[in-house]
């Protein structure tokens, strides 16, 4: 067996890491507004949010690329601001996850903020906490739950995608070369032993990553939410 | 003293509320009336809490809503403290977390300053009030502490919240979790305490445990109080004015026991028996009974437990008054005031409600329309009142 080629799993661990950020970045006010909103457009931003659950990854994959790519509205605008194309490039492989991992981590946060509920956070505010301060001491430690399943929801779906990484990333090593494109590479060549040890290892990573979860939430004080 | 104007619009589907009144607030006042008349919402709309309200809110010379001048101050910048009717203690913190959020946030309001124990001069009832004294108001000479310790250690005394400030929400009773709530809501320095029926989740025993540090906001901390409730009972033992609502509108305002003698008021104050408030001044307590000094007459009842000297209040239901036009003997009723008969109320049925006055209190007396003509009953002349049981304050809540 050569030496294990380590540089995917490195990819695959920034590319998920920078997501669940973006993700909890935009995600999250999201995810509150859908949790108490009376608008009726409620629906509508739910399904939208929800369609990559559904969507074979080839279609969303290939709307991305039409969309990030150079001709694109949103690839012509990053070409105007950096000069580099989205597509096939590791940012783009960003946008493209986020998007495909958009409703791992927005509907847990959506569940925690409704079992939250307006009751405490009202009587916060008659206490006189201001919104973000209602929301930072308040809304955040009753919501832990779902955040933490959001990020590792959104982390592991990050890890374990493929189809849209391959049309929309291709196949650059160092650059969009994550762990499910490369243990793809080394079954079409027929290296099953790399393959092994890289598919190995990312079962027992989210075996792992999933049990902690699990046991977190278990002791988790707040059992009733 | 403050008055809380309040001039509001609200509707919500079949329900709409349109309340317009200036509320001097003293005291307890009780928000009063049947399950969904609109109680807890005028409490959310003064809160700031129900966002749809339009209208007009002002406590004293604070405004807190001119929706026609696009003035909305926020729930958390309105010096308030609420006091929901499950207490809403944040689970993830312990009983002393959930006050030093209050305690810690008190300080951004401008205005009021650190809750403390002042007495009163318009308390009442004044029962208890000596045991209070005695425990003495830290605080008051407290000057050079910093304010939220002063507050913090003079509402966890006045709350005896002492032995619960470890415990987490969860562990605690229900008569507990809405004492602490009533200090955490106490220590953001509030010019108006509102409390939403803060005991109905509570069995009769505990509320009569409740009750009395209810009074101390009013009392001891010199707080005003909005105390919404559907329980008379409650109105009767606790507060000195009433707002009476129904349907979403106003239906009276005024004096505890003027209000609700009103026979007018009956279809909405209807589900209670109609009946009077006495003050009285309890005496010695002797071989299991305890005698009640109303205004120079005499009550027998069974003891009440309290010191002699208090002055305590007694309700008593009209259909529990009978009248007789001299003073009856060999009789089981031991307890028979004399009285003049100020009015007859006849009303749509075989009964007949009669005012009394003894000594300046009203009572009122239900009996048949036949009785009266019996007796030859007329409005002005003294009979004697013989009164069948008399419900003392802590025990009205059985």
């Amino acid at each position: 067996m050569g030496a294990i080629e380590l540089g995917p799993v490195w990819l695959s661990l920034q590319l998920a890491a920078v997501t669940v950020v973006v993700l909890l970045i935009l995600g999250t006010p999201l995810a509150w507004w859908l949790a108490f909103t009376r608008s009726r457009f409620k629906p509508g931003v739910e399904a939208l949010v929800a369609l990559p659950l559904v969507l074979p990854p080839t279609v969303l994959g290939f709307y991305l690329l039409i969309l990030l790519g150079p001709a694109g509205p949103i690839g012509r605008f990053w070409v105007q601001l950096t000069d580099t194309a989205l597509t096939f490039s590791f940012q783009g492989l960003v946008v493209a996850s986020v998007i495909y991992s958009f409703p791992f981590a927005v509907q847990p946060l959506q569940n925690a903020f409704e079992n939250v509920g307006r009751g405490p956070l009202e009587a916060a505010a008659t206490l006189g906490a201001r919104p973000l301060d209602c929301f930072c001491r308040v809304a955040v430690p009753l919501a832990t739950r779902g955040i933490v399943t959001a990020v590792v929801l959104g982390f592991a779906h990050t890890l374990g995608e493929f189809g849209v990484v391959l049309m929309v990333g291709g196949n650059i090593p160092g650059e969009t070369r994550v762990v499910s494109i490369a243990i793809y590479e080394q079954v079409e060549t027929l290296s099953y032993a790399q393959a092994h040890v890289l598919s190995a290892g990312l079962l027992a990573f989210s075996f792992l990553v999933l049990l902690g979860v699990y046991a977190f939430n278990r002791r988790l004080p707040i059992n009733r939410i | 003293m403050s008055t809380l104007a309040i001039d509001v619009r609200l509707s919500r589907g079949d329900f709409s509320l349109r309340f317009d009144a200036e509320l001097q607030l003293d005291g307890i006042t009780a928000v009063f009336g049947p399950s969904g008349a609109g109680k807890t919402t005028l409490l959310r709309v003064v809160a700031g809490l129900e966002k749809g309200a339009a209208g007009r809110v002002a406590l004293g010379g604070e405004l807190w809503q001119d929706t026609d001048r696009r003035i909305m101050v926020p729930a958390h910048a309105r010096h308030l403290g609420y006091v929901f009717q499950d207490g809403r203690l944040f689970p993830h913190l312990s009983v002393e977390g959930n006050l030093l959020f209050a305690a810690k946030r008190s300080r951004r309001r401008s205005g009021g300053g650190p809750p403390n124990p002042t007495v009163h001069s318009t308390c009442k009832p004044p029962a208890e009030r000596s045991k209070r004294r005695s425990g003495g108001g830290p605080g008051r000479e407290g000057g050079a502490r910093t304010a939220s310790e002063t507050g913090l250690s003079a509402v966890v005394q006045a709350l005896e919240l002492k032995d619960l400030l470890a415990r987490k929400p969860d562990t605690l009773s229900g008569g507990e979790i809405q004492r602490v709530a009533m200090g955490r809501a106490l220590l953001t320095a509030p010019r108006v305490m509102l409390l939403d029926e803060p005991l109905s989740a509570l069995d009769a025993r505990r509320k009569a445990e409740i009750i009395p540090y209810v009074e101390r906001l009013a009392c001891d901390f010199g707080v005003p109080v909005l105390y919404v409730t559907h329980n008379v009972d409650e109105v009767a033992r606790l507060a000195s004015s009433m707002v009476l609502l129904a349907e979403g509108r106003m239906a009276a305002m005024g004096g505890v026991a003027e209000v609700l003698e009103r026979v007018e008021l009956w279809p909405i104050t209807g589900r209670l028996e109609a009946g009077s408030i006495l003050e009285a001044i309890a005496g010695e307590s002797r071989d299991g009974m305890t005698s009640l000094d109303v205004d120079g007459e005499t009550l027998r009842v069974p003891a009440i437990g309290v010191a002699a000297g208090t002055p305590v209040r007694l309700r008593v239901q009209a259909r529990d008054v009978a009248i007789a036009r001299e003073r009856p003997g060999q009789l089981s009723i031991r307890n028979v005031l004399p009285a003049r008969l100020v009015r007859i109320e006849f009303a749509e049925s075989p009964f007949v409600e009669l005012l009394l006055d003894v000594h300046g209190q009203h009572l009122r007396s239900r009996v048949t329309r036949e009785a009266v003509e019996d007796l030859g009953l007329r409005e002005g002349e003294p009979v004697f009142a013989l009164i069948k049981s008399v419900a003392f304050e802590g025990r009205l809540l059985n």
